[in-house]
């Protein structure tokens, strides 16, 4: 979350658009109701009515897949109704930029696009720069090749018609978002979106963000109190997993996973450092190398030198072009490339689309480590219905995991707040953390390559490798201070103008980010977390402090917000160029004297109307400024409708490019589609509930399971007529991949759509449920339905729009 | 009763999470049954012996075709005129010094007379222990200082207790402002109830909730008036038994009677 889950209850208005927040987020729906006691609209658009709609001053039904043509016709209404905020939007965005000449969108394609390798050469994606390198600005918005021009001309298409045909939503339903969302353009009033996996879960699930954050640039939501872009991350605690770096592409704190052509530091750091030559640009990027060989010293210590590049060979190297998500690892499963596999707090046989391809490439491992709490559909795949174990050659070892309560860590929430847990009770058995379980197997790998030797043994045995406390079990205090860096060796910093001198001493640990040097005398596991600990080595992440001192439920003393305990990140943008708040009753941040009060701000540099030390708000940004035009996506720099790759359409209503260009497809006998085939009608989509937990080792919990003890199909009352289904009854739902048996569930909360003309039947179901238990279950893993395909950025699967085929069982 | 509380359920608050309905049964350590769905989320399908609070589900469709989902926590309403500590034989159900009814499983005989008589069919019959079970409002909590299970689990402020006119001052200021068909339920009849109801839509549109909940009229005849007429009565024979014994002494064999047969000769 740009924001905290607090601040939801400062909001005027909050967008529920790809989360079913009250069901999957109930704890954070508190607050949206606080909001609504304030008197806040809060709107909920979803394929189905859900238990989040029935707290929501109203529901919006809308065709699953759709959610770009939905936003973009909300950007065309916020344009041609002037419901900018003017001066955010002429000063904190891009949008007075000036496009390249060269760069052009036509029927679906923007200029640039190889269509035998499925991806886009962006180098016409640029603004246009002087010859300071600094972009050319237009601040009146009038000059057509502008990127407000440009944002405006490529959702001239989005017409209320156009997308009330694509989405299912009628007319007024738009209206009455677009105006109620629309009016928090206001300078004093704020909206906030909160999203989850109804959007993440689509071919275009990454533009779809993109298109709501340039809504909330347009409307100048992003840095405040009640706005932002408030992303609620997934139970796993996603949050800290993707924090550090539990991804293939990244490394902790969000740094880039190099690629093997990237073989030397200087030319990673190279790659990735951000330049810019506006002095009015805080360009925090530029600092990336600090942050790159504190994090080599914290993997390697003292073996990481400069003479050796800090350890980077020894970083493991993605091959260029190559991409690991589970997607591909599944592939190549299924194709028999891969022999060992760890599975970690995993379920893919359940979690994962296309279930069949998943399973099938199981049996082809040689071996698999499931660590877990329970037995589940991965760890037992070698036994499941319709298997014969004699068949199948992998060895699976089940190794008892500890729960979360059972460990002591921090654990890291959707508003970056880490918060510190203490171990309540104790593992069963023979049960362990993971940390000590990777601790006990990595201790041992050492060990066979100091008696055996062994390829690329440097990067193994030269690991810091001291986490382990009096018992030899994984010490997590140990690791958070590794992660949060300390002083390799005695740093005195003198300030030449003041002559104070700033002591610090080997092993303390750093109290900020800022302190992190290139040169080895610093060590960060994760830049972003420095300053969880300060450098007396006091654990901030155990704060429990109840102050509130600005009244807008900052909390700045409840655990450790990163960045540097930033709440509301961004939150420059909440103040004008001269330093005044927007809203002057939610006064996030003021310019005072000489400085910032209220949260801690986004650098301590005066407000953007001090010409000389002034900054500009987004200081990630390397232009200072939001981006409302933006390259960085692999699919083009404006969000553009695309279908899912399975939907029930053959033309795409709004270009000739039915599908977003850049997605990879798979090509295994087991990848079938079934686009616009009358074989497979329904839209179908997948979800969670609040009763159980992702793939469902919460069915081993009996009360959780008298609650929600079986697979169901949601299928409206019109669509179950036609089939003559009624409640309760047992029946099979099947797409081109395969098929389920379950119970239909006949509901008054899904309505058919109308799409180009046509009656689009929506139906949904649950992903949690598997064969390996309660005992007598059947194998209804939805995901036996689901595609394997996924967002063309994140490779994230778009497990929320396919096409499916239902009858009585 | 200066301890008297009313835990007020604010429907408008309600997300269904049914985290009060596990917390009751952790709390309570209830068993869990295997069950099956039969077309909704709502499971167990109605309160049992081992299920003491259940969010009932319910599709509605208002006046103008609009759906809602209405959910209601349904349960004891530990009613102050409680039918079934009126009807036990044993006293097993009674009323604490905080307004709830409690239970005394031991006293319980299993004679089911509270089933009949709760209006809200709450009390349960359990065949194998041959008891009823409910809730009890967490009566050793409340003696503890601590809210119910299911107050305590509730992330969104649905469930609160409080005293007594506190608590109707909320509910009524909460009423007041959802505005529409919005009423307060539980405080005018069975001389009010402990479990008090924000609802958000008129009392006629909830599943199982009665308009007008009362005690069976057989109970209210059985308990008013021919119970304690057949006590005056019962009571009447002994002491007219008493007065007979005293005043006439014990029935003694006649004074006639032979000690011999009649036929001597």
């Amino acid at each position: 979350m740009t924001n905290h889950y607090i601040d939801l209850k400062n909001s005027d208005c909050i967008l529920i658009m790809g989360s079913n927040a009250a069901e999957n987020h109930p704890i954070a729906f508190k607050w949206i109701l606080r909001a609504k006691d304030r008197g806040a609209k809060i709107i909920h658009v979803d394929p189905r009515y859900t238990r989040t709609s029935a707290r929501c001053d109203y529901h919006v039904p809308l065709r699953s897949g759709t959610d770009i043509a939905f936003l973009g016709g909300m950007i065309k209404y916020i344009i041609d109704n002037n419901l900018i905020q003017e001066e955010y939007v002429k000063y904190y965005t891009n949008a007075s930029q000036i496009v390249s000449a060269d760069y052009d969108f036509q029927d679906g394609l923007f200029a640039g696009f190889d269509a035998e390798k499925r991806s886009y050469n962006k180098k016409t994606w640029t603004v246009e720069k002087d010859d300071k390198g600094i972009p050319v600005r237009d601040y009146t918005l009038e000059n057509p090749r502008c990127v407000y021009r440009m944002l405006q001309k490529h959702y001239d298409r989005y017409t209320l018609e156009k997308v009330s045909s694509i989405t299912g939503v009628s007319k007024d339903n738009l209206l009455k978002v677009y105006k109620e969302y629309g009016a928090t353009g206001a300078p004093d009033k704020a909206g906030t979106e909160c999203y989850a996996l109804g959007w993440t879960h689509h071919t275009t699930g990454s533009q779809i963000i993109r298109a709501m954050s340039i809504i909330q640039l347009l409307l100048g939501n992003m840095g405040v109190c009640g706005g932002g872009i408030n992303a609620l991350r997934g139970e796993p605690n996603v949050q800290g997993s993707t924090d550090h770096a539990i991804l293939y592409n990244i490394l902790p704190g969000y740094l880039k996973m190099p690629t093997g052509s990237l073989d030397t530091l200087a030319k990673y750091n190279d790659k990735y450092t951000s330049k810019s030559t506006d002095p009015q640009s805080a360009n925090w990027y530029q600092n990336y190398p600090k942050y790159t060989v504190s994090f080599l010293k914290a993997m390697w210590g003292d073996e990481a030198t400069a003479e050796n590049d800090f350890g980077y060979s020894w970083l493991p190297k993605m091959d260029d072009g190559k991409h690991h998500s589970i997607l591909h690892t599944i592939d190549a499963m299924y194709a028999g490339k891969i022999k060992g596999f760890f599975a970690y707090g995993s379920n893919i046989a359940v979690s994962s689309p296309n279930s069949t391809k998943v399973r099938k490439g199981l049996q082809k491992l040689k071996w698999m480590v499931n660590v877990n709490l329970f037995d589940n559909e991965t760890a037992s795949f070698w036994k499941a219905p319709g298997v014969d174990p004699k068949l199948v050659d992998t060895e699976v070892f089940l190794l008892p995991a500890s729960a979360s309560v059972e460990k002591a860590g921090s654990q890291s929430n959707s508003g970056r707040w880490v918060q510190w847990r203490h171990r309540a009770a104790n593992p069963p058995g023979e049960a362990m953390s993971d940390g000590t379980i990777t601790m006990l197997l990595m201790d041992a790998i050492r060990a066979l390559y100091r008696e055996e030797g062994g390829a690329c043994w440097e990067p193994i045995l030269n690991l810091k490798w001291d986490y382990r406390n009096s018992l030899g079990r994984f010490d997590p205090v140990k690791a958070a201070k590794q992660i949060n860096g300390h002083y390799t060796k005695d740093l005195v910093i003198e300030d030449k103008t003041t002559g104070a001198k700033e002591v610090n001493r080997k092993g303390e640990t750093v109290p900020s980010f800022a302190k992190l040097m290139t040169d080895g005398s610093t060590s960060c596991g994760n830049w972003l977390m420095a300053g969880s600990f300060d450098q007396k080595g006091e654990n901030k992440m155990m704060k429990r402090g109840k102050e509130d001192p600005t009244g807008l439920g900052l909390y700045p003393e409840w655990g450790y917000a990163w960045p540097l305990n930033r709440r509301i990140i961004y939150n420059r943008a909440s103040c004008d160029p001269q330093g005044r708040p927007y809203n002057p009753k939610m006064k996030l941040l003021e310019w005072v004297g000489d400085k910032w009060v209220g949260d801690v701000a986004d650098g301590p540099w005066p407000p953007l109307a001090d010409k000389e030390k002034g900054k500009l708000p987004f200081i990630m940004k390397a232009d200072g400024v939001g981006a409302i035009f933006g390259p960085g996506m692999v699919e083009g720099p404006f969000p553009e409708h695309y279908e899912p790759l399975e939907g029930p359409l053959a033309k795409n209503p709004l270009s000739g490019q039915l599908l977003n260009p850049a997605i990879k497809i798979f090509k295994s006998d087991l990848d079938k589609v079934a686009n616009a085939d009358q074989q497979y009608p329904y839209v179908c989509t997948t979800y969670s509930c609040t009763e159980h937990w992702c793939s469902g080792f919460t069915r081993w919990q009996p009360w959780l399971l008298e609650m929600m003890p079986e697979a169901y199909l949601e299928i409206g009352e019109k669509l179950a007529e036609k089939l003559g289904i009624k409640n309760g009854e047992r029946i099979k739902v099947a797409s081109v991949r395969g098929g389920v048996e379950c119970v239909a569930m006949v509901t008054k909360r899904l309505k058919p759509f109308e799409v180009e003309g046509k009656v689009i039947h929506q139906v949904g179901m649950p992903f949690n449920y598997g064969w390996r238990f309660p005992e007598g279950a059947t194998d209804a893993s939805a995901n036996y339905l689901t595609p394997s395909v996924g967002d063309a950025n994140t490779f994230c699967p778009e497990y929320k729009a396919f096409m499916v085929n239902i009858s009585k069982a | 009763m200066s301890q008297e509380l009313i835990k007020l359920i604010d429907l408008s608050r309600c997300t269904a999470c049914r985290g009060c309905q596990v917390a009751c049964k952790q709390w309570n350590e209830l068993p869990a049954t295997r069950t099956k769905n039969t077309g909704s989320y709502q499971n167990p399908p109605d309160l049992q012996w081992n299920t003491w609070t259940l969010i009932r589900f319910q599709e509605h469709e208002d006046r103008s075709g609009n759906v809602k989902w209405l959910f209601r926590k349904d349960g004891c309403m530990h009613c102050t005129d409680a039918a079934c500590a009126k009807v036990c034989p044993t006293e097993a159900l009674y009323h604490t010094e905080f307004g709830n009814v409690s239970l005394n499983v031991d006293k319980c005989i299993g004679c089911k007379a509270c089933v009949f008589a709760c209006p809200f069919g709450v009390p349960k019959f359990n065949a194998a222990t041959n008891k009823i079970y409910k809730c009890d409002l967490c009566y050793t909590r409340l003696q503890g200082n601590q809210p119910p299970a299911c107050v305590q689990s509730c992330p969104t402020g649905a469930l609160q207790i409080g005293p007594k006119a506190a608590m109707l001052d909320k509910a009524y200021k909460r009423v007041k402002a959802l505005g529409g068909d919005a009423s307060v339920y539980g405080d005018k009849f069975v001389d009010g109830t402990h479990v008090v109801y924000v609802l958000p839509e008129k009392v006629e549109v909830y599943d199982h909730l009665p308009k007008h909940p009362q005690i069976p009229l057989q109970i209210i005849v059985w308990k008013e008036f021919l119970k304690p007429a057949g006590l005056l009565v019962a009571g009447a024979v002994v002491a007219g038994a008493f007065l007979h014994y005293i005043t006439h002494g014990p029935k003694m064999p006649e004074e006639e009677t032979t000690s011999e047969g009649g036929n001597k000769s």
